[in-house]
């Protein structure tokens, strides 16, 4: 499904990235762990073409990222809030990502009905701009868009991050259903181990750009990664 | 203490913003800043000879002191609309250990500097000193100076103390207006009989201490006030506004540029700083009654054609100049959202060329003023939905500035560079030129046709022109995101 080829990232001489090659196939629930700085938001960054490379290139579902924007509708993404409008409300927010993905407002209230649990009665109709929103509820705007579409790809950097426990809990639950029928690709980065290991078949650890781990979960993955980051 | 505050201030300042803007804009806000007080000191130094000379048989003291009531309630209300206590600032100090009371007494004593005070002394003092030097009581003056100074810094705390109620505001109003109505019908001058007081504080300057004990009582009814809120959930409070969402479904007639439109009108309604330049762009229509009742501009008609320009172009320059930085700090979203750059590029055109259109049929009264004027707004018009639009799409990739909504309205200069300095020069001298020179070498009337006839040109050739535009957005797609990343 994703093939990273080569793909490295310079500013001036202070090289971030450096992944020789990674290959993620279809269905995988695929997790990126790292300290500050390790390059997960920038790899993501290149993925969604929001920054070019210095060298190589991310193919998607036989698409160059760079060369064509064919992969943008099947592809869903949350990355931090300059992904949300400010001045909207949620529902708003929804539709305007539902009419660029092609749903109607039908559609649109349908597909927010399955989150009901995980919105917690916290985020739609409170008359609330999403500005005036707290970091979490902000957060679980960002992902459930992400989810909008059917896309086949979905990226998410740091859902964890802000969620209260009981929230975590069932975006949790929603990533595994995602990812149930092996057809939806997910990428998540987080910094909280025990959540990733319990997400993903596959962990990959960077350190300063490069890949130092690759993983395939099983139940010594959280000590094997908690031993790793206990420097 | 106070001079911990006071590098906080320093820092502040150095490393705001505003402060960092380019040195174009920097050269301009001096310029503005400069002007202003350049003109109150003029009124200050000349305004005695002046007042002398037009009316030989009264006291120039007396009669600025007839109006200062109200010089009060104007300065009032422009400070009930524009200036608010920076009671925010004081957040990140609150857990650290300074007494609240010094804090309360810091955010007052700092609003008792602000440019709402400083400005009038321009006049003030340089007007004292005349009427010393032309033999007034230098007690006196100096006793009336006095007042003056503690006058504007009670007008500033009450100001904070009222500054909630709309009630006290509606009062002043009502009060400033009907003062005006009885000067103006001659039923009663109040204003004049209120500024003997002031004659009196001349007469015997040591009336000037109740001004004091005014000033004093207003501050600690601030103080008292403010001490009580020092707390998250009260002054320190963001007041959050309750969405309202208007039903905007008619906008998917439009079809495809339907999704953008809806977004841009909203972008629009919801933040202070777009929704000035959108009420900002219906003043604009006025433009042309400076110009068009003016006999010395009769005869510039370039002059002219510049005003009819500015009628019906407010929102397309005002708007059109930040495109698309009004997006830049959701535009990674819609870098990673399936649809074509066209798309929303033509939402845009379509927004600037509808409110164009909606401003030309609202200029329509200017048919007063004659065929001639009125042809000529046509023709700018015409001009600023084919040329401007067009042209203002393709400077706008050029911006890479970023433009935080959530920041205020008016005066706010985020996201001006360059650029926007530059636009200036074909979107107005270019038509005013060629206006100019078909006018005078050719013939009255073929002006208007070359100015209409290059806007007609870019409507046929507008699908070339966008092409062109989408291109250069697409090249600089990766520059713009990071740029807009930025904090402003």
């Amino acid at each position: 499904m994703i093939t990273i080829d080569t793909v490295s990232k310079k500013y001036g001489k202070a090289e971030v990235l450096n992944i020789d090659a990674l290959e993620i196939p279809t269905g995988q629930s695929f997790g990126l762990v790292g300290n500050n700085g390790a390059g997960k938001t920038t790899l993501f960054n290149i993925l969604l073409d929001l920054i070019r490379p210095t060298t190589g290139a991310i193919v998607t579902n036989d698409i160059s990222v760079h060369k064509s924007e064919a992969w943008k509708k099947f592809t869903g993404s949350f990355i931090d809030e300059s992904f949300l409008i400010s001045y909207l409300t949620p529902e708003e927010y929804f539709q305007f990502i539902g009419d660029l993905r092609g749903m109607n407002k039908a559609d649109v209230t349908s597909f927010l009905s399955q989150f009901d649990e995980f919105f917690n009665e916290e985020v739609l109709e409170k008359k609330k701009y999403l500005r005036d929103l707290s970091k979490g509820n902000q957060k679980k705007v960002g992902i459930v868009a992400a989810m909008m579409g059917d896309p086949k790809v979905v990226v998410l950097d740091e859902p964890f991050a802000n969620l209260d426990p009981t929230t975590q809990i069932r975006l949790k639950k929603i990533l595994k259903t995602l990812t149930e029928n092996k057809e939806i690709t997910v990428l998540v980065s987080s910094h909280d181990l025990s959540h990733v290991t319990e997400v993903c078949e596959r962990i990959v650890v960077l350190d300063k750009g490069a890949v130092v781990k690759d993983i395939v979960t099983s139940a010594e993955t959280l000590q094997e990664l908690e031993r790793y980051f206990a420097v | 203490m106070i001079s911990h505050f006071l590098k906080l201030e320093w820092k502040q300042f150095v490393r705001s913003a505003s402060f960092g803007k380019s040195i174009a804009l920097k050269i301009l806000m001096g310029f503005f800043a400069l002007y202003f007080i350049v003109c109150f000191l003029a009124i200050g130094v000349l305004g005695y000879y002046i007042l002398k000379k037009q009316l030989p048989d009264s006291d120039p003291l007396q009669i600025v002191n007839s109006f200062l009531l109200y010089a009060i309630l104007a300065d009032l209300i422009f400070r009930y609309l524009m200036q608010k206590l920076p009671v925010m600032k004081i957040k990140p100090l609150l857990n650290i250990p300074i007494k609240k009371s010094s804090l309360v007494n810091y955010v007052l004593g700092k609003s008792a500097f602000s440019a709402f005070n400083i400005l009038a002394l321009f006049f003030y003092i340089p007007f004292a000193i005349v009427l010393i030097i032309e033999g007034y009581h230098t007690t006196g003056v100096l006793g009336w100076l006095f007042t003056m100074i503690l006058m504007i810094q009670s007008v500033n705390f009450l100001n904070f103390l009222i500054n909630k109620s709309n009630a006290a505001f509606a009062l002043i109003l009502g009060l400033l207006g009907s003062l005006i109505a009885l000067h103006q019908f001659n039923v009663y001058n109040i204003a004049s009989i209120g500024g003997q007081v002031f004659d009196v504080v001349y007469a015997t300057p040591i009336y000037a201490i109740i001004s004091l004990l005014i000033l004093v009582v207003l501050y600690q009814l601030n103080y008292k006030k403010l001490r009580a809120q020092v707390y998250l959930d009260e002054g320190i409070l963001e007041e959050v506004a309750e969405a309202k969402s208007v039903d905007l479904s008619w906008a998917d007639r439009l079809g495809d540029v339907a999704p953008f439109i809806k977004n841009d009108i909203r972008l629009i309604w919801r933040n202070k700083r777009t929704k000035t330049v959108f009420l900002m762009s219906f003043l604009f229509l006025f433009y042309g009654l400076i110009f068009f009742t003016q006999k010395t501009y009769r005869d510039m008609p370039a002059m002219l054609m510049f005003a009819s320009l500015f009628i019906t172009g407010g929102f397309a320059l005002n708007y059109g100049q930040f495109i698309p930085a009004w997006d830049s700090a959701h535009y990674k979203l819609l870098m990673s959202q399936s649809f074509s750059y066209r798309k929303f590029l033509e939402s845009k055109w379509v927004l600037m060329v509808s409110m164009t259109a909606l401003l030309y049929l609202l200029s329509f009264p200017y048919l007063y003023f004659g065929t001639e004027i009125f042809l000529m707004i046509t023709a700018g018009a015409v001009f600023n939905i084919g040329f401007n639009s067009l042209f203002l799409l393709y400077a706008g990739s050029f911006n890479r500035k970023r433009i935080d909504l959530t920041k205020g309205g008016f005066g706010n200069t985020q996201g001006t560079s360059a650029t926007q300095f530059l636009v200036v020069i074909p979107l107005m001298i270019f038509p005013m030129l060629l206006f100019w020179v078909f006018n005078k070498f050719v013939g009255y009337n073929s002006g208007f046709f070359v100015v209409a006839a290059i806007g007609v040109l870019g409507l046929i050739l507008k699908n070339y022109f966008m092409n062109f535009i989408e291109k250069k957005y697409i090249r600089d797609k990766y520059a713009m995101i990071n740029a807009f990343g930025k904090e402003a």
